[in-house]
């Protein structure tokens, strides 16, 4: 073999060698895992019981404004609630109140769910300290908003049909639970979270 | 009467605090509730209405019932 030939075979080899293996290498080099970014420097650590302490002091407005019976209501079911206009003297629909999820409507002659209003209270005023409101704030928020301008909030709400963001068995479950615990202190309930009595 | 305010990462926060029925608190209490509206937050007013819980939202300081005893503003609502 004449060296000119040898080295053409070897100028092909080293071809067809990076056509086989130079994506597999960059393939590789994409899925190392990469080291953590490490904080800027001079910037404080995040203070890990900032969010516990915002949580705790929002549990404590819903307290002032709604009750105690009220809060212990919310801690044990996780939601607040209200209700809408009386029909022949008793309530035809109510809200559940969950804090960052949908408000749900509620038949509450029969439980059916009626819709899911999506809404929140982002705060854009200071961006730096995030937009979202602790989950007891944002409970209490949607709650003051419904029962102040109940169709102002409806309207703004995007809403959808039952199941689009909660599941439906966990909805009727917590209008279940809701139930039980408004019976069982049907005289707490009763001008304690908006006067409107059990489900 | 309180004006306390909603804050992310917070809960809420008290700005001002005093009874309107005495001109300096009631000039803080209106200087701090328009900061609040200038920044484009929603005052909500708890009430009662004998013994059911109820609120309003108000836009003037001379909407706030003089017996409330707190304005909670909270940011404008989105549909989400």
């Amino acid at each position: 073999m004449s060296a000119a030939a040898a080295v053409s075979l070897a100028i092909v080899c080293v071809a067809l060698a990076a056509f086989a293996y130079v994506p597999e290498l960059l393939r590789r080099r994409r899925m190392r895992p990469r080291p953590a970014p490490k904080p800027p420097r001079g910037k404080a650590i995040p203070d890990p019981g900032e969010q516990l302490r915002a949580e705790r002091r929002a549990e404590q407005l819903i307290e002032e404004v709604l009750g105690v019976d009220a809060l212990e209501a919310y801690r044990a079911l996780g939601f607040l609630h209200c209700f809408g206009a009386a029909r022949d003297g008793a309530p035809a629909y109510g809200y559940l109140i969950y804090p960052h999820k949908p408000i749900v409507s509620f038949d509450v002659a029969t439980g059916e769910l009626l819709n899911e209003h999506c809404v929140s209270f982002p705060d854009r005023s200071e961006p730096e300290g995030g937009q979202r409101l602790p989950d007891a704030d944002d409970a209490l928020a949607k709650w003051l908003a419904l029962r102040a301008d109940e169709h102002g909030l409806i309207n703004e709400a995007n809403m959808h049909l039952p199941g689009r963001q909660l599941d439906p068995d966990h909805v009727r479950r917590d209008i279940a639970r809701l139930s039980e615990w408004t019976s069982r202190s049907t005289a707490d309930a009763e001008g304690n979270l908006d006067g409107a009595g059990g489900v | 009467m309180k004006l306390v305010r909603m804050r992310p990462g917070h809960g809420d926060q008290l700005l001002a605090e005093g009874d309107p029925d005495l001109d300096a608190d009631e000039a803080r209490l209106v200087e701090a509730f328009r900061r609040q509206l200038e920044l484009g937050m929603w005052a909500a007013v708890p009430t009662r209405e004998d013994e059911r819980r109820e609120a309003m939202l108000v836009r003037d300081f001379d909407e706030v019932p003089r017996e409330a005893e707190r304005v909670i503003f909270i940011p404008p609502a989105a549909g989400g």
